[in-house]
């Protein structure tokens, strides 16, 4: 643990009580002593306070616009160059193979990109950049900001009633540049309309020495509570997304990781700037297999590595369980995981094997709850 | 009541030992989520899983604390498994066995000896 790297909020949290845990390189929270159930539900009906300081906040700046953003599509499958100012969008790089070497966000902030990637892969994804697209853009790490997460339906009322203008920001929105930077209480952040939760929320970058003293801030707003890494896991898997290194990595595709739909149409095939990232035609090709829900019928959850089954008696897997958890706010079991095209529309009836037996499972539509966010 | 180094609890109530988990054990665990039973008549030996509890975060098992056999479950724990952080050392309780070698009880801990154990 001695060995972790600690984030602005450490303090913090072991001043709330949070039980630290590594992860990632990092000390980070995983609970406080409100308990994993209690926090998850929390974020659901008020407002939770996620510190996400381990991940990583680069800039790419260049010449113009056109520059940075045609350079960074040379890495990503999405639309870079269609990126309005002050929008956000989700995605991820590509390897010469097809695979996913990280997912992020991706937001235009004037003619500069501020790219938030994976604490697990950051020093790789540097690198990439670096190696693939200097010295025409340069690519900086913000290693003096900390990065907070205010996530449910009262996330909104908390940050409004510290500056109003985050009432108007929608999803995917940062902040307004031509109205400045959000002040909030007497310091100078950039936000983005985001999150992971499947909840309305803000992501709140903010100068490391000041992290500490913004969420004292916030946490001091009505509804607003601590929240770990543990409610942080069961939000984003009901909320129906992917965890790098579970249920996207470097051997699943885009296409199979079921993430078409971010890739924008002018990237696909028929598009103006078709191809032109890694593994461009492996990525996008039909897949074999599917990312899909996973329902487990009964009580017991189905956790990482479950072999998913056609039936009862079948011998050969068709699948098998990449997430999985109990899902606080379904009030059961869910799951996600990989199975074969053929048995991969939602209603099919699987079955997992927990400790040797097998149980009934059904193929879901994602997201196992509904989106909040605010359009 | 006796404890072991595995968190575990047993009473005995008229010769038939109470076996559930303690409550240092159901902080360790977080919300329990799933409680899966063993069948009554189970003829089990010390160390055998014999339980399954689940948490939001992981699975774990409940061993055996000594050999004997199974001769009730706590069947309100698999509708309420929250109980079991409710309640550990109480109505939580998981099994209640019949115990084939009393001798297999003396290297279990009294309260004191476990609360110095978990500090």
């Amino acid at each position: 643990m001695s060995d972790d790297l600690r984030t602005p909020l450490y303090d913090l949290h072991v001043e709330l009580g949070a039980k630290m845990v590594p992860f990632a390189g990092y000390a980070m929270p995983v609970q406080y002593p409100m308990g994993v159930m209690g926090e998850h539900n929390h974020t659901r009906s008020a407002a939770g306070l996620f510190d996400v300081s381990h991940m990583g906040q680069v800039t790419l700046t260049g010449a113009s616009w056109d520059a940075v953003a045609r350079a960074f599509e040379t890495l990503v499958p999405q639309d870079v160059l269609g990126l309005g100012d002050g929008r956000q969008r989700y995605g991820f790089f590509t390897n010469d193979a097809g695979g996913i070497e990280d997912d992020l966000m991706f937001a235009r902030r004037g003619d500069d990109l501020l790219v938030v990637v994976n604490a697990a892969c950051k020093g790789a994804d540097i690198a990439r950049m670096r190696s693939a697209l200097e010295p025409q853009v340069t690519v900086t790490e913000l290693a003096d900001r900390a990065l907070i997460a205010l996530q449910g339906p009262g996330a909104e009322a908390a940050l409004a009633g510290l500056d109003a203008r985050a009432a108007d920001m929608r999803f995917m929105d940062l902040t307004d540049l031509d109205l400045a930077d959000l002040d909030l209480n007497g310091i100078a952040v950039w936000a983005s309309r985001s999150g992971y939760t499947g909840e309305d929320g803000y992501e709140i970058s903010v100068p490391a020495a000041q992290a500490e003293a913004l969420a004292r801030t916030l946490l001091a707003r009505n509804g607003v509570a601590p929240i770990g890494l543990g409610a942080r896991d069961s939000l984003r898997l009901e909320a129906g997304l992917c965890l790098y290194g579970h249920d996207i990595d470097t051997a699943t595709t885009p296409a199979e990781g079921a993430l078409m739909w971010a890739v924008q149409k002018v990237r696909r095939p028929d598009g103006d700037r078709a191809g032109g990232f890694p593994g461009a035609d492996a990525a996008l090709a039909a897949p074999a297999r599917k990312r899909v829900g996973l329902l487990p019928a009964g009580r017991a959850p189905m956790r990482e590595g479950v072999a998913i089954y056609a039936s009862e008696a079948a011998t050969d897997p068709v699948g098998h369980v990449t997430s999985g958890s109990f899902g606080p706010t379904v009030g059961g079991p869910v799951a996600m995981g990989y199975v074969n095209v053929d048995h991969a529309a939602a209603g099919t009836a699987l079955w997992g094997e927990v400790r040797g037996k097998r149980m009934p499972v059904q193929v879901a539509t994602l997201p196992f709850v509904p989106a909040n966010f605010k359009r | 009541m006796k404890f072991t180094e595995e968190h575990e609890w047993l009473r005995d109530e008229d010769g038939e030992m109470i076996v559930g988990i303690t409550i240092h054990a159901a902080e360790q665990l977080g919300d329990v989520v799933f409680v899966e039973l063993p069948e009554v008549g189970t003829v089990v030996s010390k160390d055998d899983e014999v339980v399954v509890i689940e948490s939001v975060k992981a699975a774990s098992d409940i061993l055996a604390p000594v050999d004997g056999e199974i001769i009730e479950v706590n069947e309100t724990l698999v509708d309420n498994p929250g109980m079991v952080n409710d309640d550990p050392q109480g109505d939580a309780w998981f099994f209640k066995m019949k115990i084939s070698d009393p001798s297999q009880m003396d290297e279990f801990m009294d309260e004191a000896a476990y609360q110095k154990f978990i500090a």
